[in-house]
């Protein structure tokens, strides 16, 4: 409950912190006023219609990753499991933009994040079909960099046989992910699904807390496995897939956070699950706020900076397990 | 009404023979300023050229336009391209055109520009015309190297007066050029000398921006423009371009929002459709 209670107050904090930065020189209380109460002149636009989304996405899309992240690595039983390593992100966000350059997107309202759904969906049935509930790592690897693989080569055809003068360039945005300029459109898109998706996984503490034990232990106590595998992708799809489609695939953060949060909660998914979507919140709200420190000119793609800190907790990992660690 | 094509296209085909047979004589006649004949295989391979090279080329002079100024979203000239062959920028087809003349902008790629220099063709490169001002040299020069200087001046002065005539523009406010992407355009850009020549203040320029790069939404919605000119809507779709429909820019001066169009691309004469837009 500390870690809890801590996790919030550190969410809050980077989340005010997101809200008072930004190319416009404002200062943080005449901003959070205008935000709150509105008041003539641009700036309640910039507050409420540029900042606030890309706070609130920061928040949604980390938290449903880091929740997803540890809900795959608690059901595959594989600190590896990630959803952009293993393709899922990638899968969604080939649904995005197949949706977006055939007009899904303009069609009907919610054609974008079902689209996206529909990919990461595809993404996470065909690794749990691949790599098994007893997958090892080797499989459950291989499995996900063929799929990502796929994933990113479609995104990388699609947007080339674009007629769009721009649609190429934005191979980078769909592969590493970026919160700039969304709006509160993007939130209400991604939003419903998401908050479903996160019910869904957060219900499956319990059965993953019997899976630890053991399948056999886990189906004594009640659990069914093919109820939860399907719990689990479409709890994953429904996160990562309208995630992915508004802010493209963000890596890393179902990696590294559970991996740093698991000492904490007595590695039980359970007690994982909640304090690795509080952690996901974070750690993506940290990483949004520094694309906007280190090159405020640019849209230094997020990605850049769970790479960064997520790719060496990956070797280290990998490392452990060649030397025979537990895994 | 197939024989009316029939009886058109043997016309056509008379009309080229007979202009074949009447280059030599027209191309010995007018030497350019340098002493040379003036080129009888023209080749242009860039946009903005094009358009200056069509208006000003003798027939049949000019062979072959890029594929860019046949695109009606691109090029005002867009349905005069019939008679060209439309050309993709590659050093290949353009080799087999036997050109003694290919006339290129500054953005034409370093290996396609010695690749042909290295065929022993003839390549101009110009820069583009990025103010107006810098239009009626274009002309100018374009038409010294095409032996045309009688057509370039008429088009210089023609141009030069219908601008004068609409120099004296009321003072309209402030504007912001909103591109996909976040770019914005300033006052030494073509986009820029658009908006001032229609009488507005460019709030580019309050950040110190005078060519073109990118401007933080943000800062575009504090500077809280009067009017709002976005860029146009390419085919397809794109991420690049959604920030031109992002809800906060719609806010800024939701009464007065523009798009640039074909007019707005290339320094050329069409550029004073694009300001008379404006107003």
């Amino acid at each position: 409950m500390r870690l809890i209670a801590a996790l919030s107050l550190l969410v809050a904090l980077l989340f005010l912190v997101s809200l008072s930065l930004g190319p416009a020189e404002v200062g943080s209380l005449r901003g959070l006023q205008a935000l709150l109460f509105g008041g003539d002149g641009p700036l309640p636009i910039v507050m409420r219609e540029i900042r606030l989304p890309r706070a609130i996405l920061g928040l949604l899309i980390g938290g449903g990753l880091g929740l997803a992240g540890a809900a795959l690595q608690g059901y595959l039983r594989n600190p590896l499991a990630e959803p952009q390593l293993i393709g899922v992100s990638g899968m969604g966000a080939l649904g995005a933009v197949i949706a977006i350059q055939t007009g899904l997107s303009t069609a009907f309202a919610l054609g974008l994040p079902l689209a996206a759904l529909a990919g990461a969906a595809l993404g996470v049935a065909a690794l749990m079909a691949l790599a098994g509930p007893r997958g090892g790592s080797v499989t459950l690897i291989l499995a996900g960099v063929a799929i990502a693989s796929l994933a990113g080569a479609g995104i990388a055809l699609v947007l080339n046989l674009s007629p769009n003068p721009y649609a190429a360039a934005e191979i980078m945005f769909w592969l590493m992910g970026s919160l700039a300029d969304r709006s509160m459109s993007h939130v209400w898109l991604a939003l419903p699904l998401m908050v479903l998706g996160s019910a869904l996984v957060l219900a499956t503490g319990r059965a993953l807390d019997a899976l630890t034990l053991g399948e056999q232990a886990a189906a004594a106590l009640g659990v069914s496995p093919a109820r939860l595998r399907w719990q689990l992708v479409a709890g994953v799809a429904l996160i990562v897939g309208p995630a992915t489609a508004v802010a493209g695939a963000i890596g890393f953060v179902g990696l590294v956070v559970p991996h740093i949060l698991r000492p904490w909660v007595g590695a039980r998914p359970s007690r994982l699950l909640p304090a690795s979507a509080l952690g996901g919140a974070a750690m993506l709200l940290a990483a949004d706020i520094a694309v906007r420190l280190i090159v405020p000119e640019r849209d230094l793609k997020l990605g850049v900076l769970t790479a960064i800190v997520g790719a060496p907790l990956f070797l280290h990992l990998i490392w452990k397990t060649r030397a025979g660690g537990r895994l | 009404m197939r024989g009316c094509v029939r009886i058109s296209d043997a016309i056509r085909g008379a009309a080229a023979v007979l202009v074949a047979a009447a280059m030599p004589a027209f191309a010995d006649g007018s030497p350019t300023p340098s002493g040379e004949p003036a080129p009888r295989r023209v080749v242009s391979m860039n946009l903005c050229l094009d358009q200056i090279a069509m208006r000003l080329a003798a027939p049949g002079q000019l062979l072959s336009v890029s594929a860019l100024t046949a695109d009606p979203d691109m090029s005002p000239l867009a349905d005069r391209t019939a008679p060209y062959r439309l050309n993709h920028g590659r050093a290949e087809e353009i080799y087999l055109m036997r050109p003694d003349l290919v006339i290129a902008g500054s953005w034409i790629s370093p290996a396609t520009l010695s690749m042909m220099r290295n065929l022993g063709i003839r390549v101009e490169v110009l820069p583009p015309a990025d103010s107006l001002e810098a239009i009626g040299e274009q002309i100018d020069r374009i038409g010294d190297m095409l032996g045309r200087e009688d057509q370039a001046q008429w088009l210089r002065r023609d141009f030069e007066s219908r601008l004068a005539a609409l120099r004296q523009p009321p003072e309209r406010g402030e504007a912001a050029i909103y591109y996909a992407n976040g770019y914005t355009s300033g006052g030494k850009t073509l986009a820029g000398a658009i908006l001032r020549a229609a009488g507005y203040d460019n709030i580019a320029t309050e950040y110190g921006i005078d060519d073109t790069r990118v401007l933080p939404l943000e800062k575009l919605v504090m500077a809280d423009p009067d009017r709002v000119v976005s860029g146009s809507h390419m085919p397809g779709r794109s991420q690049g371009e959604a920030i031109m429909a992002h809800p906060a820019l719609i806010a800024v001066a939701p009464d007065a929002r523009a798009e640039t169009d074909r007019d707005w691309v290339c320094g050329t004469p069409d550029v004073l459709d694009a300001i008379a837009g404006l107003e």
